[in-house]
């Protein structure tokens, strides 16, 4: 376990801001191992970008880099991202 | 409402600080006004951010501990010595002073009282902050639902929120602490870190199917979700927020 973990509610507001709807409720689909579950319950890791992880198998679902104006995105772990509109 | 998206970009918002509870030792309630705040649900969070003069900005989350009340928000901030943040929010913001935040933030780690029960709130230390909200919007909504709160603090003047939860409890809600580093004389309760042997002991069964929400640390939250698994407690049940070493 490490203890620097922090989960999906860490990213709340930066992705909010980026798609400008609440997004800790929308239901991702690992690429890998095919768990389906809320983007709050994934493992949130912060260095000098962010990855989130899935909480079964440990998949990189999501990337993210930030500079002072811009933002990059990569769902390469992803298989869907369901949001409720 | 529970489960609809909310639509619209977040924008920073300017806060006036309009009063400071002390809660304990090392730990500070602070009132805000937010003007045009649309309102909030328990458990939500938001992001504060603060310009230095040379323009650095520092950023971090805060759950919101006030039930919904209007353009007021409490902030439940814990001082974390070397920390970036926290010492200015504990020690120099004063009233009248503005910071900038966003939000509310986040869907995930909410409790609306139409949910209802039973529910159980297992927190370290000020990771309280956004399950008091819960307790706080369970009694202004005349929520019965069945609440089971497991409180792990350091010793009993660490205790956050102390007097208000003995206030509370009662009517459905049960407040059990765990004093791990010292207890005061005559103390009866427990006194150690929160284990699956106390789990078993204060939480309803996974047949009753009780709400769960776990905040804390890192450590403290997986050895909480670890234990309520092997509980047999639903995995999908449990909602976490964890806290890591924020830098305060």
């Amino acid at each position: 376990m490490d203890p620097l973990m922090l989960d999906g509610n860490a990213v709340a507001g930066l992705l909010q801001e980026v798609f400008a709807v609440e997004m800790t409720t929308a239901i991702a689909t690992c690429g890998t191992c095919g768990a389906a579950d809320a983007v709050g319950a994934t493992h949130v890791f912060r260095g000098a970008g962010i990855v989130m992880r899935c909480p079964h198998c440990d998949n990189a679902l999501v990337t993210i880099v930030e500079d002072d104006a811009r933002v990059w995105i990569g769902f390469a772990g992803v298989r869907t991202v369901q949001v409720t509109v | 409402m529970a489960g609809t998206a909310v639509l619209g970009r977040l924008t920073w918002r300017v806060a006036e600080l309009v009063d400071v509870v002390v809660e304990t030792p090392r730990v500070k309630t602070l009132v805000f006004d937010v003007q045009g705040w649309p309102g909030h649900r328990a458990g939500q969070h938001v992001d504060v951010r603060l310009t230095a003069e040379d323009g650095y900005q520092a950023q971090r989350s805060y759950s919101i501990a006030s039930a919904p009340n209007g353009t007021l928000l409490e902030l439940t901030v814990e001082l974390v010595d070397d920390g970036e943040v926290s010492p200015y929010l504990t020690d120099e913001l004063q009233a009248g002073d503005r910071i900038e935040l966003r939000g509310p933030v986040g869907g995930y780690f909410v409790w609306e009282p139409a949910q209802g029960g039973p529910l159980l709130l297992v927190a370290g230390g000020s990771g309280v902050a956004p399950l008091m909200a819960m307790i706080r919007a369970r009694d202004a909504a005349e929520s019965h639902a069945e609440t089971r709160l497991l409180l792990s603090s350091r010793g009993w003047d660490d205790v956050i929120y102390r007097d208000e939860l003995e206030r509370r409890a009662g009517d459905g809600l049960t407040v059990v602490h765990t004093l791990t580093r010292s207890q005061p004389p005559g103390w009866t309760g427990y006194t150690r870190r929160v284990d699956a042997e106390m789990l078993a002991e204060v939480v309803p069964g996974p047949t009753e199917r009780p709400l769960i929400y776990v905040c804390g640390p890192t450590p403290f939250v997986e050895t909480v979700a670890e234990a309520l698994v092997g509980l047999r407690h639903d995995p999908q049940a449990i909602k976490t927020e964890r806290f890591g070493p924020t830098g305060g």
